[in-house]
């Protein structure tokens, strides 16, 4: 009851004021969490929610709404629906969302329909082999792979179509092969991705660097590539990217979020400010590192033309894939 | 071997907070036991999305959980004794010589006795677990695509051949479950499948309601079909306390049954009900002079001990397999997929809080609950005569608190009723509601893996026979059907 009083008096403050022409600051926030508790979703909600409050700046703690369904594609379409003007409601989105957007697997809406704020890091993709596995290095992979595409399996945590098939797909491609001829087993999740290979089951394993680097240190498989532009930092420094061994294949999972299509100017100018903001303290990249994301700084309009970017390029790839018309 | 993971797990069991969810889920299960109406699986249905919704750690709510289920094969054997009625499935059995052994006076007797045995088979297989299961998962590497689906094809086999007594029905239930389950997103390909362009429906069908409706809304559909007739009116409990040339003679059955009820727990498919079957025919066989049935202690002890060590031998391939070996288990497993964990064998490096939480926890469970059942056992008494007037609001009221907690959807609610009147026609038809639940949660891990292992092997039929492990289960499976088929046809 004090809080709520507090934050009338506060709004009523700032508006009296007229503090900032173009910033309101929403009452109450509230974080759509498009999956269960546990994923990358959630990590996105808890990792806003909780700096934005140590940083002060929200005064009431930030809620977390779960509305599992299709990578998010529930909370896209309720925001899109029920509350398109709704200024405190922000969704957590990925690359992976992104995927499904251009593959129109997200219902009737395209990317257009939200607004986009921005990112708070990224993970990036990354391939494996088991430890007494002939290729050492990604070209040796690729030469293989040329040179008899049916012995290499793979294994993904994830359907035909979905990212961890892209980072392969982009492999085979590299190896001037279709994709479509792919022998690929679709998993939950990276942690049996590893298994499969531990098994001998499949010959390559595609997941994301922070799923594979424990068992790369532990000596259980063996990366042969981190899909990101430049070298990681930390733990993962001595992995050589792709590029760097001379193939154009990048692959950055992304973590951001978007607003509802009818939310005022001013109000999504303060969430942009804020995501800002507070990306560049010290505690938020703190937190960021502890749960394995790197820095991805994106925010407003670069961040949504980042999005559409994406889209575009994902529509091309699953056309070439077929999987699209 | 490294039991590393175990006392991981103890540091995590004795946080005051986790003894106290194991001794509420002890509590909770003895009374889910003891009450007829309500079993292991409706009581762990109904405890999910609570436990979620007050969002639990997951070590924590499988405690809870598990608790419940290993509780309830405690209690079951209350009413089962006293009433002739039994609490749950498992105690079906116990009621066979249980009852005649309270109508002769000695009813204290009875329920010291089994409770003795429950806790041996209750020890006994969390010992099995704790050294059994780590083992299992070193060797669950080896289980590729094509594995599963050997393991999956002699799953179903058991679930056809050893549950319920029609096994067309068992069958059609499972298929009924195997259809529930290609509801929503193609694990493959990715193709949405009957969705209706619903993004709600994106995912499938939620096992929580799915479970809930099953077990619970059609159980209270049941209940309202019979007139409600006042209390149960058990038999009084008596004084007493087992003699020792009893205790003697029960070792070597507890023993025995402890071990089979481990082993066919383990199996995926089949569960308590059929371990204690399997236990008292085994004893009967065995040690039969004419006195089991009326009232042999020997015929107490064995299924009782059964049901127990089922219970934690069902643990052992959900924990390492990520299979079920009971539609209980079932439901704990739909439980850890809903914290985003996939069991398997990294689950015990590498989530130890979670495995080795879950087992330490059913050490001081088994104790807990032998305290609640010999001394306490009279409060479980009282309770049973809670009038079905109480008892059929609060689980309505239990069941859609749950579900629209855990969903926040009146949709959820109202495809949950759907369901459970669905369950509810089933039932009144004869069937049993466990094959459905297991053939929804099998039939996604076989439907996967036999794509996957085509996938790998480019269409060729041949990769499901290529390895011994495979082999062996397809042999299993060929057995599991023909062995009772063949003894009944010599018992004729």
């Amino acid at each position: 009851m004090l809080g709520r009083l507090a934050g009338a008096v506060v709004a009523a403050c700032s508006i009296l004021l007229g503090a900032s022409p173009t910033l309101a600051k929403p009452d109450k926030t509230e974080c759509i969490v498009g999956a269960k508790p546990g994923g990358g979703f959630d990590l996105t909600c808890r990792l806003l929610g909780g700096t934005l409050q140590a940083a002060n700046l929200i005064d009431r703690p930030m809620s977390y709404t779960y509305m599992e369904g299709g990578v998010g594609a529930t909370a896209y379409n309720h925001i899109i629906g029920t509350r398109p003007g709704d200024p405190g409601a922000i969704v957590a989105v990925s690359t992976g969302s992104a995927l499904l957007l251009a593959q129109k697997k997200f219902g009737a809406h395209d990317e257009n329909a939200v607004r986009w704020v921005g990112a708070l890091g990224a993970e990036f993709g990354s391939v494996i082999v088991a430890p007494d596995s002939p290729h050492k290095t990604l070209k040796d992979l690729v030469e293989g792979i040329k040179a008899n595409p049916s012995e290499f399996s793979v294994a993904g945590g994830g359907a035909v179509g979905s990212q961890d098939w892209m980072k392969a797909a982009l492999i085979f491609r590299a190896a001037g092969q279709d994709p479509k001829k792919m022998r690929y087993i679709a998993l939950e999740g990276g942690g049996p991705v590893v298994t499969n290979i531990l098994g001998g089951h499949v010959k390559i394993g595609s997941s994301d660097i922070a799923e594979f680097l424990p068992h790369h240190k532990s000596g259980k498989v063996r990366v042969l590539a981190v899909m990101s532009s430049e070298r990681l930092t930390g733990d993962a420094k001595d992995i050589p990217t792709a590029k760097e061994q001379g193939y154009d294949i990048l692959w950055t999972v992304w973590r951001g979020l978007y607003i509802g299509p009818k939310v005022s100017d001013a109000d999504y100018n303060w969430w942009v400010e804020i995501v800002e903001k507070l990306s560049k303290t010290p505690e938020f990249r703190k937190e960021q590192e502890s749960r394995g994301l790197y820095p991805f700084p994106s925010f407003g309009k670069t961040f949504a033309d980042h999005v559409k970017a994406d889209v575009a390029r994902f529509k091309v790839l699953a056309q070439e894939a077929g999987l699209i018309k | 071997m490294s039991l590393d993971y175990l006392w991981t797990g103890f540091a995590v069991a004795l946080t005051p907070g986790n003894l106290l969810f194991a001794l509420a889920g002890c509590f909770l299960g003895t009374l889910i036991g003891a009450l007829p109406a309500i079993g292991p699986i409706n009581g762990i249905a109904l405890m999910l999305p609570i436990a979620y919704t007050m969002k639990l750690p997951p070590e924590s709510c499988m405690i809870l959980l598990a608790a419940i289920y290993y509780g309830a094969e405690y209690g079951g054997r209350i009413s089962s004794i006293l009433i002739n009625v039994p609490g749950d499935a498992g105690a079906v059995m116990t009621a066979v010589d249980g009852y005649p052994l309270a109508r002769q006076g000695r009813g204290a007797e009875a329920l010291t006795m089994s409770a003795l045995s429950s806790f041996v088979g209750g020890i006994l297989a969390v010992i099995g677990l704790t050294f059994f299961a780590p083992l299992l998962g070193l060797f669950a590497v080896k289980f590729g695509p094509a594995e599963y689906v050997a393991l999956m094809v002699f799953a179903f086999a058991t679930l056809a051949s050893m549950v319920g007594a029609e096994p067309v029905k068992t069958i059609i239930g499972c298929l009924i479950g195997l259809l529930l389950t290609t509801i929503g997103l193609d694990p493959t390909s990715g193709a949405y499948r009957f969705t209706f362009d619903q993004p709600e429906m994106h995912d499938g069908l939620e096992f929580i309601i799915i479970v809930i409706g099953l077990f619970s809304i059609s159980e209270i559909l049941l209940m309202l079909e019979h007139k409600i007739t006042g209390t149960l009116k058990p038999i009084p409990i008596g004084k007493g306390f087992p003699s020792w040339s009893d205790i003697k003679a029960c070792w070597w059955p507890t023993i025995r049954s402890s071990v089979s009820g481990f082993i066919i727990g383990v199996l995926p498919g089949t569960g308590a009900s059929v371990a204690s079957a399997v236990a008292y025919t085994t004893e009967k066989r065995l040690l039969d002079k004419g006195t089991f049935g009326k009232g042999d202690m020997r015929g107490l002890a064995a299924p009782e001990a059964a049901n127990n060590a089922a219970a934690g031998g069902a643990f052992v391939p959900m924990l390492t397999l990520g299979v079920p070996g009971s539609g209980t288990t079932a439901v704990m497993l739909g439980a850890l997929l809903l914290y985003n964990i996939t069991p398997g064998p990294q689950l015990f490096t590498e989530k130890p809080e979670i495995a080795g939480g879950l087992i330490a926890s059913m050490y001081i469970g088994n104790i807990m609950l032998l305290i609640m059942n010999i001394p306490m056992v009279r409060i479980f008494v009282k309770m049973l005569q809670v009038p079905s007037t109480w008892l059929i609001p609060t689980i309505l009221l239990l069941s859609i608190l749950g579900v629209y907690t855990a969903y926040s959807s009146v949709m959820s609610v109202l495809l949950m009723i759907g369901i459970g009147v669905f369950g509810w026609a089933l039932r009144k038809l004869g069937f049993d509601m466990a094959p459905i639940i297991l053939g929804f949660v099998l039939g996604k891990v076989l439907e996967t893996n036999l794509r996957n292992a085509l996938a790998l092997s480019g269409g060729e039929i041949s990769i499901l026979f290529q390895s011994t492990i495979s082999n062996m289960f397809w042999a299993m499976a060929v057995l599991i059907v023909l062995i009772p088929w063949w003894l009944s046809r010599r018992a004729k």
